[in-house]
């Protein structure tokens, strides 16, 4: 479990957001909403402690992340995958090598081992024979997909996804909800998406939270956000163009 | 205040890289992968650089000691001392500055925009010893043998200069150039490439790990990083020259 606790944080003078404070139970998927720069990507580089906030904490298993030492960090961290908004694969790396990275630094595992594991993640994510391209030859689907595969390599317990459909067309779209679907269903992963696609939140996400005026605006169910008659949540929902009544 | 606390940053960007010298595992493949860099693919420039540089050195010298009773062995003399103290040092640095350096600002630039370097952190992995540690010591390591690339070819390039231009026989200039050897003068110059090298990758890696701002923030990132990697480079040249000389 993961307890965000009273988080603000701050760029100079400006307020990203202050007292944010919500529970992510293990197994469950989560969606951060909010409109673009309201600080959402920001919120869930605190989770595993890529940013550091002004006050408040992150607990997890009991331990404020903003108090480990920097081994006990690394080790906390390997904990997490991290889908990026750009995916963030390795330029000097292929497909294989990329998805092949943690294992050999963080595994026992040998080199054909490493080969079995890396083929069965690439099918996993529907890439199969796909290992010896570069990031650049891939699209923006595949790249979200090796970076997926590469995420979940080591098996964590935490996955984030940071926007993890945006700029794709809607079937692709469709394609990467479905594995976090998949990935959480399967692996049994507590997974936190950042996204402003409603389409996606109603499909993945057991709960919500909506960030709002420097805040955390709004949190709940999906249930209770398809009842929900706060105006502002409606009219950020609506704008997606998606009748969440109908 | 600004530079105060950039100073700080990079002391703590160069402490946490001395902290993890011992990750061997971490960063060897990419400590011989810098090395072919910064050494074996500099060689090329590193010689021409020299090689017109004893040149020059060979024929200004030669221009302004048209005396009669100045015996023409001196050319060679001065030319050799110039290049093992002074130039071969400084000017393959600044040549490097910009082949080594805005290479180094522009890919751990593009890392830390792409979120490459956030993607190695949220990984457990130090990014300073991947990144940023194996870069400063192919640095140390490879500028003293550039150096003495740049002397050696900058001997010949004086020599040979010497010879065409009708300035003074190969014979005569090697026999100034013996004359006038110090031990100490190959010493010092070596001590300042180990000292240009590091300032180079330092900066230019402190300059890229901390871009920020996309494709113009690298582009700022890799012009600072050169600009400032030369003016520190003939700071240093100052600082050494007047503490050992």
């Amino acid at each position: 479990m993961i307890e965000i606790r009273n988080l603000t944080k701050s760029f100079g003078s400006n307020l990203v957001w202050e007292d944010v404070a919500f529970d992510i139970e293990d197994g469950e998927t989560v969606a951060i909403i909010g409109r673009s720069g309201c600080g959402k990507s920001v919120l869930v580089k605190h989770l595993n402690a890529l940013m550091y906030p002004d006050s408040g904490e992150v607990v997890i298993d009991g331990k404020n992340v903003f108090d480990l030492e920097y081994v006990e960090l690394r080790k906390m961290r390997q904990r997490f995958g991290v889908l990026f908004q750009g995916s963030a694969l390795f330029d000097s790396l292929n497909t294989f090598e990329n998805i092949a990275f943690p294992l050999r630094y963080f595994s026992e595992l040998d080199e054909a081992q490493i080969k079995q594991k890396v083929e069965e993640a690439l099918e996993m994510v529907n890439l199969a024979g796909t290992g010896d391209r570069s990031p650049a030859e891939l699209s923006g689907g595949m790249r979200r997909r090796v970076a997926l595969a590469r995420a979940t390599i080591l098996q964590p317990d935490f996955l984030i996804y940071d926007e993890p459909t945006s700029g794709l067309d809607p079937q692709t779209s469709d394609e990467i909800n479905q594995l976090i679907i998949s990935m959480a269903e399967n692996l049994n992963i507590t997974s936190i998406v950042v996204t402003h696609d409603i389409h996606s939140v109603l499909k993945i996400a057991d709960r919500v939270a909506y960030l709002e005026e420097q805040k955390l605006y709004w949190h709940g169910t999906v249930e209770e956000l398809r009842k929900s008659d706060n105006k502002k949540l409606i009219d950020f929902i609506t704008a997606s163009e998606y009748q969440i009544r109908s | 205040m600004e530079a105060l606390e950039k100073l700080g940053k990079y002391s703590l960007l160069l402490y946490r890289s001395l902290r993890s010298l011992y990750e061997v595992n971490t960063y060897k493949k990419n400590l011989v992968s810098e090395l072919l860099k910064i050494g074996y693919e500099s060689v090329p420039i590193v010689l021409l650089t020299g090689v017109f540089t004893g040149a020059v050195m060979t024929i200004q010298t030669a221009y302004q000691l048209d005396i009669a009773f100045i015996p023409i062995s001196v050319i060679g003399a001065i030319t050799s001392e110039s290049l093992l103290i002074e130039l071969a040092a400084v000017i393959t640095s600044l040549v490097l500055a910009g082949k080594v350096g805005a290479r180094i600002a522009t890919e751990l630039g593009t890392m830390r925009v792409s979120e490459q370097i956030d993607a190695l952190e949220s990984m457990g992995f130090n990014s300073v010893s991947y990144l940023v540690l194996p870069r400063v010591l192919a640095g140390l390591i490879m500028f003293p043998l550039l150096y003495i690339f740049a002397s050696v070819s900058g001997i010949i390039g004086g020599v040979v200069a010497g010879y065409l231009s009708g300035a003074l026989p190969p014979a005569e200039f090697m026999s100034g150039a013996r004359e006038f050897f110090f031990p100490w003068d190959v010493t010092f110059g070596i001590l300042k490439a180990f000292v240009f090298g590091y300032v180079i990758t330092s900066v230019s890696c402190f300059k890229g790990y901390y871009a920020t701002g996309g494709a113009e923030g690298v582009g700022q990132s890799t012009t600072q990083a050169t600009v400032l990697s030369c003016i520190y480079v003939l700071l240093a040249d100052f600082v050494l020259a007047a503490v050992f000389l």
